[in-house]
């Protein structure tokens, strides 16, 4: 995945696709304002997999929003690529965590609503749809609707709408966090195949340290409220990144090493 | 289903084309029809022993003689209350939809119109009929006008509902996509409405048969409801009985016309589910 193709002249290791700089974001509440991110400074490079990890409440979505010009920021500019965000970035996939698959639509269909909304050409849309779900094992699931499917195979089915268009930069809000232990790690190890073979940046909200430091090249530590970078890890692991990688001791150093922060942050209490 | 095998084998043996045991179509009809017709030989046996006199209640039979033998006439009445049901019917999905996405898309609708159209439904619309007739005449329109008055509920609220399901993430992703509101109301809202208008318009059938009915008791020369008029002041109780198994008859009608557009129109929601294994 590292070495890819890059257009001449920009050189991967410098490249900002994403600069966030001094941005935060504050919530008008009834009982006061929110303060849900503050001071963010972020620079993520092109084709990088960056996760933002951090507990419940910590702005990681509200990031993502951001970065997605879905919502505004009180503070602070964003800037993906050459664009300084100012309103909707159509310019990216989205994975919630709810798949957010149209119930009326069969699995093909639902792919393909990326490709009518943009008004792309159907015919070789339609061709990319059914490659990507077959990179995800559903291709004898295209004409199933949302309601025959499980949990993970719906899951995939709205990663594959995501990436159709081949956008440069795929936002993922939690997309494992509602799927069990054992369809997780398909997933993930799904999603990695998919960003191998896609050229893409990964910007990866998650609350789990372990799939943070399994996927990432990069892991963004958020403090709780107000959210802010208490942290980057870089994540030395080679790829393709293989299950068993999770029982290495150097995999387990960066587990102890983020469980140590989050722990000093309070994030975990342990009685002595 | 071995054992129903095994029973109708015999049977089986003298007839030489395979076909539905006795047994097995006994089994196949719904246990409804059975408590129905149960009911019915109840009501037949207990008319018979007691005497009743038919102008108090009439037997089913006596009644399914008076159906057959007043069928041309109860026809020709019909054929003015479904025109009046369908019509207002009609009105009623083509006013309510476009207001229910009104109010869905502006707060000043939602604000200002919105409550009114809850709040209305306290005003009794039977106690309205009358005045329709003052108002309309002798004619269709104060039957139509009410019927439209009675479906148009259900079908407002239902759609508002539906049109206001889509979930936060699913504009957002239209939006991440560049959609329009155009494209965003005809591949992401409008379909996710569906379910809930079909329940809403499901609703409305029922309402449109009582209002035409209704309508037509207030002051009518034609209709099914005129019928029952008519014959009441003649004491004549089995024809208001055939009457009723008529207006029975259209209402299931018109409510399974629609559950079957339903099941055409939103197939995602009556189709089977199997969930698949993961792999």
């Amino acid at each position: 995945m590292n070495d890819m193709s890059m257009p001449p002249g920009v050189p991967r290791s410098t490249e900002a696709h994403i600069a966030i700089s001094g941005v935060s974001k504050t919530f008008r509440g009834r009982n006061g304002d929110v303060h849900a991110l503050q001071d963010i400074d972020l620079d993520i490079r092109r084709g990088e997999f960056v996760s933002i990890l951090g507990p419940s409440g910590c702005g990681k979505s509200t990031l993502l929003m951001l970065v997605s010009g879905l919502v505004s920021s009180t503070r602070g500019t964003i800037r993906v690529g050459e664009k300084t965000i100012k309103g909707p970035n159509s310019d990216v996939g989205i994975v919630f965590q709810q798949d957010v698959l149209l119930e009326w639509r069969t699995a093909l269909q639902n792919v393909m609503v990326q490709a009518e909304i943009r008004k792309s050409e159907l015919g070789p849309a339609r061709e990319r749809a059914r490659q990507l779900l077959r990179m995800v094992s559903l291709q004898d699931f295209e004409d199933a609707y949302p309601k025959e499917m499980s949990g993970g195979m719906r899951q995939r089915v709205s990663i594959c709408r995501a990436l159709l268009h081949k956008p440069p930069l795929l936002l993922m809000d939690e997309p494992f966090g509602a799927l069990d232990a054992m369809t997780r790690d398909q997933l993930q190890l799904d999603l990695l195949r998919l960003c191998a073979d896609n050229e893409m940046t990964v910007f990866f909200i998650t609350h789990s340290i372990s799939e943070a430091v399994f996927l990432s090249d990069r892991v963004v530590v958020m403090s709780p409220r107000p959210g802010r970078v208490e942290r980057v890890i870089e994540i030395d692991l080679p790829r393709p990144r293989r299950l068993m990688m999770r029982e290495d001791p150097q995999f387990n150093n960066y587990m102890r090493e983020l469980t140590e922060i989050f722990k000093g942050l309070g994030v975990f209490r342990e009685e002595v | 289903m071995a054992v129903i095998e095994n029973v109708s084998a015999s049977a089986m043996a003298s007839a030489p084309v395979r076909r539905l045991s006795p047994l097995r179509t006994f089994g196949r009809i719904s246990p409804a029809v059975w408590t129905i017709i149960a009911l019915l030989v109840i009501w037949e046996v207990g008319v018979r022993v007691t005497h009743t006199p038919e102008f108090v209640l009439p037997s089913p039979s006596r009644i399914a003689e008076e159906f057959v033998a007043y069928w041309p006439r109860l026809l020709v009445q019909s054929t003015y209350t479904v025109a009046e049901i369908l019509i207002g019917f009609v009105c009623s999905v083509l006013i309510g939809v476009p207001l229910a996405v009104l109010v869905t898309y502006s707060r000043f609708a939602d604000r200002a119109i919105y409550p009114l159209i809850v709040t209305s439904q306290t005003v009794p619309k039977v106690a309205i009929a009358p005045l329709m007739v003052a108002w309309f005449g002798y004619g269709v329109t104060p039957k139509i006008v009410i019927v439209v008055l009675l479906t148009f509920f259900p079908i407002v609220i239902n759609s508002v509902v539906g049109l206001k399901a889509s979930s936060a993430e699913m504009l957002y992703l239209a939006r991440s996509m560049g959609a329009n509101s155009w494209q965003t109301f005809w591949k992401f809202r409008l379909p996710q409405a569906m379910p809930n208008m079909f329940a809403g318009f499901k609703l409305a059938t029922v309402m449109a048969v009582i209002g035409a009915i209704v309508a037509e008791f207030v002051g009518s020369d034609v209709g099914l409801g005129y019928v029952i008029q008519v014959a009441g002041s003649s004491f004549n109780i089995t024809r208001q009985f055939g009457a009723i198994v008529m207006i029975s008859i259209i209402g299931m009608i018109f409510f399974m016309a629609m559950e079957w557009a339903e099941k055409v129109i939103v197939p995602w929601k009556s189709s089977s589910s199997a969930v698949g294994e993961d792999h």
